[in-house]
């Protein structure tokens, strides 16, 4: 059947009351993973993860283009085995991740399902973050001279032309991030993502020339076949008839430049790095 | 309460009440004769999803109005395709609603909501496509399984059936399809490792009349097409209505994926019937012919897309764009192949057959790591309804321009359980996916236009002998286009994403078309 489809539950709002009617019964469960470093449960656990999880996690559990990374530790909603458990078994209300079942209609993992998914999760965990930068002068950086809160806000402080980055250390891998800064046309990051929609629209570029000649270019909010929403450099919000417009371009190429390393010096990305997971692990206020 | 009802309709619908009558099995067989009604899911027998209705036309579709919207306040995916029958319009909604209104200004005459129980397994969505009409009674599928009949005037449960256990994965999405005093109805629950049939019920009672099994037991024909005792959780279901030849009495279905979808490991072989066209016997369910769109697959391409019949020059022909990227053209005496042709972005297949079939490669089969493999998971179209407009002689479908990485994993079956076998990702090298309405030339299997849309939608197609097919977008927009050009002509933006097929119906002489959309049924028509 339309396969594609199990994940849409995710904005099916009904569907998760109910699941996780269905699913409450079972959240209690023990506290202690009964299958700790089993490495053939862990196994057992990626192919788990491999049909259930992948999806937006990524194969490897790197993260993908919708999930964070899970091999970073610790993890944003709680570090033990029995939290990791509790955060597949009951999902993360207000994010796209749903309770356990709510992609197989309350037959979702079993118990023993989940502890070797837990299982497989911390085989894959890096023991150290991967970043070693200063993320106070990360902070410097992403608000003085490499002007990134320029279009970028962190916190409720910085620009709108582009992506708000307060959570994207937590759901981004660093990998991702770095390829954002060095490559951002590479993977353009995802705006907004619409109840029934399948699919989330993107920052692409866009350039626009109204009828009276009246030049813009922007950021794509969002757009069908009829009209188009963008912010313009000046963070104005304007929408057309796209029938109405002298001449329409759209571009994959971002509008924020390559950050390459004569822009920023390896130590710098890793610094602005810092700063952007550090948010996540508390180590910035 | 009933006479009320009826002295207020009477009022309404001066006209209409003296001429309702019951529907019977030979009004269906000529559905294409009163076009004011919507008799069947498809509209009509042949599948073609075609009015001849013509009070909109492509001069007059810009002034095209919002009538009336009716809400079932239920989230999720609404699939429905209302009938319409004498002034009344009978349709479901989400979690297995159902509901009869007035068809000129949507308000509700009687309203049926069935309590699913908590475990019940509908893969993608806890959808239902819509009704079938017999007499007194609408017949409908539901999610755990059961086979019911409403009574068309109050909508009480004139029979309830239980057809299969539910717990093992399996439910009804489709719209029934009535031949003669039967009901046909195919199964949903390929993503559980079920064993698909199609199954056909008294309409009066509810007895069960036959099952064909969509996999072949140990002895019959074709179980020779599946490894050691795959064939018992081998899916295959036929969860689309089919269509029916009365010159030949024989009704096509179609089948979807075999079980595991996205793993071959451990069912080698054809499997039979899966992804296949059916010819049956609607009288005693024997198999007459089958034809096999994708064998062994690995990739969850369904062939539950209705099987259109077109005669062409003599000719008698089933149209099928199929969910595996290839637009088929069968002979439909015979299921014998005449011609099949890509129509979207292809890389499953590389080669075709002796007989033109397509057949799968190797280096498109899913791996550990994952391999990227065209059409996607959710196919270049799926089960939203294509159409076939005789004046212009082109067939209109919904396209998905989008691939995927398949990546497969070993699972156990587990009755009732999830059995994948697989994972799937976007593939997010690719340029964006996008969607598209194509008009297909059956001759030539070439495309005449598109008219490209933002984003891959699940939106079905009508056409109209106003020149006119409608179609919806992911975007929100329900559009009527020039039938012959592909020019957009009108749009209305619902609010959310289209994920059902429209139709189109008459009262008094005015035309209607009506699409469901968010939780809302929308229905337009002239000022």
């Amino acid at each position: 059947m339309n396969i594609r489809l199990r994940l849409f539950f995710v904005f099916d709002f009904a569907v998760m009351i109910l699941v996780c009617l269905v699913t409450a019964s079972f959240g209690a469960a023990q506290t202690k993973n009964p299958y700790a470093g089993d490495a053939k449960v862990a196994k057992l656990g990626e192919f788990e993860f491999r049909a259930n999880c992948a999806f937006c996690h990524g194969l490897g559990a790197r993260g993908g283009g919708r999930g964070p990374d899970l091999t970073r530790t610790p993890k944003k909603h709680g570090d033990s085995d029995a939290d990791i458990f509790n955060t597949i078994n009951n999902g993360v209300p207000g994010t796209a991740m749903p309770p356990n079942g709510a992609t197989q209609q309350g037959v979702g993992m079993t118990e023993e399902e989940l502890w070797q998914v837990v299982t497989y999760i911390r085989s894959v965990e890096k023991k150290a973050s991967t970043v070693s930068g200063d993320a106070n002068h990360g902070r410097e950086l992403y608000y003085g001279s490499a002007g990134c809160g320029t279009c970028h806000m962190f916190k409720g402080k910085g620009g709108r032309l582009g992506p708000d980055l307060t959570g994207a250390g937590t759901a981004r891998s660093t990998e991702y991030l770095t390829e954002s800064l060095r490559k951002p046309s590479r993977r353009l990051a995802q705006g907004i993502i619409e109840a029934m929609k399948e699919f989330t629209e993107e920052y692409e570029t866009v350039n626009v020339v109204t009828n009276d000649g009246t030049k813009y270019q922007g950021t794509l909010l969002n757009e069908d076949s009829f009209t188009i929403q963008f912010m313009d450099m000046r963070e104005k919000v304007h929408s057309f008839d796209k029938a109405s417009l002298k001449s329409l371009q759209k571009s994959r190429e971002s509008l924020m430049p390559a950050y390459d390393e004569k822009v920023l010096p390896e130590k710098d990305l890793q610094d602005v790095l810092a700063f952007l997971i550090g948010g996540r692990q508390g180590g910035v206020k | 309460m009933r006479v009320r009802l009826a002295f207020c309709l009477s009022l309404i619908f001066p006209f209409a009440a003296a001429t309702r009558a019951q529907v019977t099995a030979e009004r269906l067989l000529n559905a294409g004769k009163e076009p004011q009604n919507w008799l069947m899911y498809s509209g009509d027998y042949t599948g073609r999803r075609h009015s001849t209705l013509h009070e909109i036309d492509a001069a007059n579709a810009g002034k095209l109005v919002p009538k009336w919207a009716y809400q079932t306040m239920a989230a999720g995916k609404f699939e429905t395709t209302p009938l319409v029958v004498d002034g009344i319009l009978y349709g479901t909604g989400q979690d297995d609603r159902a509901f009869a209104l007035d068809a000129r200004t949507g308000r509700p005459i009687w309203q049926y909501q069935r309590g699913l129980p908590g475990d019940i397994r509908p893969c993608c969505g806890r959808v239902n496509r819509g009704l079938a009409i017999l007499g007194d009674k609408v017949f409908m599928g539901t999610l755990d399984s059961h086979v019911i009949a409403l009574d068309t005037k109050t909508g009480n449960v004139l029979w309830d059936i239980s057809a299969v256990d539910y717990t093992k994965g399996y439910s009804f999405t489709l719209a029934p399809l009535v031949i003669k005093n039967l009901v046909l109805v195919g199964v949903s629950g390929g993503e559980y490792g079920i064993r698909g049939f199609i199954d056909a019920y008294d309409a009066n009672t509810g007895e069960k009349k036959w099952r064909f099994y969509t996999i072949p037991a140990p002895g019959e024909p074709g179980n020779e097409s599946w490894e050691g005792q795959s064939w018992k959780i081998g899916g295959s279901p036929a969860w689309i209505t089919g269509t029916y030849d009365a010159e030949t009495n024989t009704t096509f279905w179609t089948t979807g994926n075999p079980s595991p979808s996205n793993r071959g490991e451990g069912r080698a072989g054809d499997n039979l019937y899966s992804n296949s066209l059916l010819a049956l016997d609607p009288d005693t369910g024997k198999l007459k012919w089958h034809f096999q769109f994708t064998q062994h697959d690995e990739h969850d391409y369904d062939a539950t897309q209705v099987p259109v019949m077109v005669d062409d020059n003599g000719k008698k022909l089933i149209l099928q764009a199929n969910r595996n990227g290839f637009f088929y053209v069968i002979d439909r005496t015979n299921g014998k192949l005449i011609r099949a042709d890509s129509y979207a972005k292809v890389s499953w297949a590389k080669e075709k057959d002796a007989n033109g079939r397509p057949v799968p490669a190797q280096e498109g089969l899913p791996t550990l790591e994952g391999n990227k493999v065209c059409p996607g998971a959710a196919g270049a179209t799926n089960w939203m309804s294509p159409t076939y407009d005789p004046q212009t002689k082109l067939f209109y479908v919904t396209a998905r321009e989008q691939c995927d990485v398949f990546s497969t994993a070993p699972q156990p079956y587990d009755a009732g359980h999830a059995y994948y076998g697989s994972a799937y990702f976007p593939n997010d090298d690719a340029a964006p996916f996008y969607g598209a309405l194509r008009a297909l030339d059956p001759d030539t299997g070439k495309i005449k236009w598109e008219w490209k849309h933002p984003s891959p939608t699940w939106s079905g197609v009508l056409s109209t002998a106003g020149g006119l097919v409608f179609t919806g977008d992911a975007e929100g927009n329900f559009i009527a286009l020039d039938a012959s050009s592909g020019k957009a002509l009108w749009h209305f933006q619902c609010g959310a994403s289209i994920y059902s097929s429209p139709m189109t119906y008459a009262i008094a002489g005015k035309q209607y078309v009506a699409v469901a959309a968010g939780s809302s049924l929308f229905t337009f028509g002239l000022p």
